[in-house]
C-alpha cells in the first residue's frame, strides 16, 4: 500500500501538462519514479476510478483525474459507486460511506425544478 | 487603514462548472446574492481582498502540508483546473507582494504562517473571484488553511489566525476586504457528493452570525466528520474571518442547498464598524 504516491503522482498530473502529455504517451513509464504497487499501477493506468477511491485517493485529486479521461461528472459519482460494490469499502485515507439518495432524488425533494430543457430540434 | 469588508461565501467547483443543471431559479438568486457582496465590497472601497480558502491540492500536498500559508506575489493564474471542467477562462489576478509581505510579518507576531511566492488558484480562490472581482481588477492576496490532509490544525487556531489577519488589516494604510471561502457540510467529490446535512449548517450559520466564539470552537473533527463530511473540515474559513469581524454581528444573505452544486450554497457577511458595508 502506498496511498501516499498514488496520490502525489495524481497531484504532480493535475499540476503539469508536461506530465499529462508524457502520461497520454506512456503511462507506465511515467509511474516508474513512484513507490506503487500492482495494483496501484493497474488503477492509475486503465484508469479504474473505483479502484482508486477504494484504495482510499481523495476526490479533490481524483476527480480531475476523472476529467482528464473525459469521464462526465455524474458517470464520475457512479464509478466510485462502483468501485465500492466492487472491491468493498475504502481502505485507507479520510472516507467512510454514509448513504445518499443521489442528487436528483435530493433536488426533487427540495422542490427543485431541473435545468431548462434545451430548445426542441437543438 | 484598516478592515473594511468581512465576508463568507462558498467556493465548490459545480457552482461555475454544474451551472447549468441547476434549478435556474435557486441558482439565480444564489449568483445575485454574489453580485450584492461585489457591491458591498465596492462600497467599502476595498483596496485589497484577501481570499481564506482551503485549497484543495492545487499547492500544496502532504510532501510538505502548511497549515496557515498566505501568498507574497504581485499576480496568481488560474484556474488550476481545467478551464472548461470549472467554466472560468484562464485569468491572472493582480496580487500586491508588498502588502502581503507587510500582512505576513504582522502575523507572524503571533501565527507562524508560511508564505509562497508562487501560488495558483483553483477552484476555492477562482470562483468566489469569479463572481467579487470579475474584471480581476482588485488585487487578491490569497491565503489558505489546510482542511484537507490531517492532521488539521485545531479549529482554536483558525480562530487565532483570524485575529492575526485583524490586527494585520489594521495594522496597514490600505482598506482591506475579507473573505472566507468554503463548504459547510458537504461531502465532496466522493460518491456522496451532493449530501448536505441543512439543519446543521443553519445551526452552524446561526453561531456565527452571533459572532459566539466558544459555540464556533465547540466542533471537533471527528464529530464534524460524521455529521458535516469532511468537507466540513473547512469551517476553518469560516471561523478565520469570525475571528477577524472582533465580535461584529453577521448577516446571512444567503442560503440554500444545491445538491448538484454539493454544498448548501451560502453569502454572508459581518457589520465592520464604522467603515464596513452597511445594509447589503
Ligand atoms: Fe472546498
Amino acid at each position: 500500500m502506498s496511498l501516499y504516491y498514488v496520490q502525489k503522482f495524481l497531484y504532480e498530473l493535475n499540476r503539469d501538462p508536461a506530465l499529462k502529455d508524457a502520461y497520454g504517451a506512456d503511462r507506465f513509464a511515467v509511474l516508474e519514479p513512484y513507490e506503487l504497487t500492482d495494483e496501484e499501477v493497474t488503477a492509475l493506468t486503465e484508469p479504474d476510478i473505483g479502484l482508486l477511491y477504494h484504495l482510499g485517493v481523495n476526490g479533490q485529486i481524483l476527480m480531475h483525474f476523472a476529467a482528464l479521461h473525459h469521464i462526465e461528472w455524474t458517470d464520475y459519482l457512479q464509478r466510485m459507486r462502483d468501485g465500492i460494490t466492487a472491491y468493498g469499502p475504502v481502505r485507507e485515507g479520510v472516507y467512510a460511506v454514509t448513504g445518499y439518495e443521489g442528487v436528483d432524488e435530493h433536488a426533487a425533494k427540495l422542490g427543485h425544478r431541473g435545468p431548462a430543457a434545451p430548445e426542441e430540434g437543438d | 487603514m484598516a478592515l473594511v469588508y468581512a465576508g463568507v461565501c462558498s467556493h465548490a467547483p459545480g457552482i461555475t462548472g454544474r451551472a447549468d443543471r441547476a434549478d435556474p431559479d435557486v441558482r439565480d438568486r444564489f449568483y445575485a446574492a454574489f453580485d450584492d457582496m461585489r457591491a458591498a465590497i465596492q462600497d467599502a472601497g476595498a483596496e485589497a481582498i484577501v481570499v481564506i480558502a482551503a485549497e484543495h491540492f492545487a499547492n500544496f500536498f502532504m510532501d510538505n502540508m502548511p497549515s496557515f500559508a498566505i501568498g507574497m506575489a504581485d499576480f496568481y493564474d488560474g484556474p488550476i483546473e481545467d478551464p472548461g471542467w470549472l467554466a472560468i477562462d484562464e485569468f491572472r489576478a493582480p496580487g500586491n507582494r508588498d502588502l502581503s509581505r507587510r500582512l505576513i510579518t504582522e502575523i507572524m507576531e503571533t501565527v507562524d504562517v508560511a508564505y509562497a511566492e508562487e501560488w495558483r488558484f483553483d477552484h476555492g480562490i477562482a470562483v468566489p473571484l469569479h463572481f467579487l472581482t470579475p474584471a480581476f481588477d482588485l488585487p487578491v492576496i490569497p491565503a489558505n488553511i489546510n482542511c484537507q490532509g490531517p492532521p488539521l490544525a485545531p479549529l482554536h487556531r483558525a480562530w487565532a489566525f483570524g485575529e492575526a489577519l485583524r490586527r494585520a488589516a489594521d495594522s496597514v494604510p490600505e482598506r482591506i476586504a475579507v473573505i472566507g471561502t468554503g463548504g459547510i457540510s458537504h461531502w465532496p467529490a466522493t460518491p456522496d457528493s451532493g449530501k448536505i446535512n441543512e439543519p446543521w449548517d443553519r445551526d452552524f450559520l446561526d453561531r456565527w452570525c452571533r459572532n459566539d466564539r466558544d459555540a464556533l470552537l465547540d466542533y471537533d473533527d471527528t464529530t464534524v466528520y460524521a455529521e458535516a463530511g469532511q468537507g466540513g473540515f473547512e469551517i476553518r474559513t469560516f471561523l478565520a474571518v469570525a475571528a477577524a469581524a472582533a465580535g461584529a454581528p453577521g448577516t446571512v444573505h444567503f442560503y440554500a442547498p444545491i445538491p448538484i452544486f454539493a454544498v448548501g450554497c451560502t453569502v454572508a457577511s459581518y457589520e465592520i464598524d464604522p467603515v464596513g458595508p452597511s445594509t447589503h
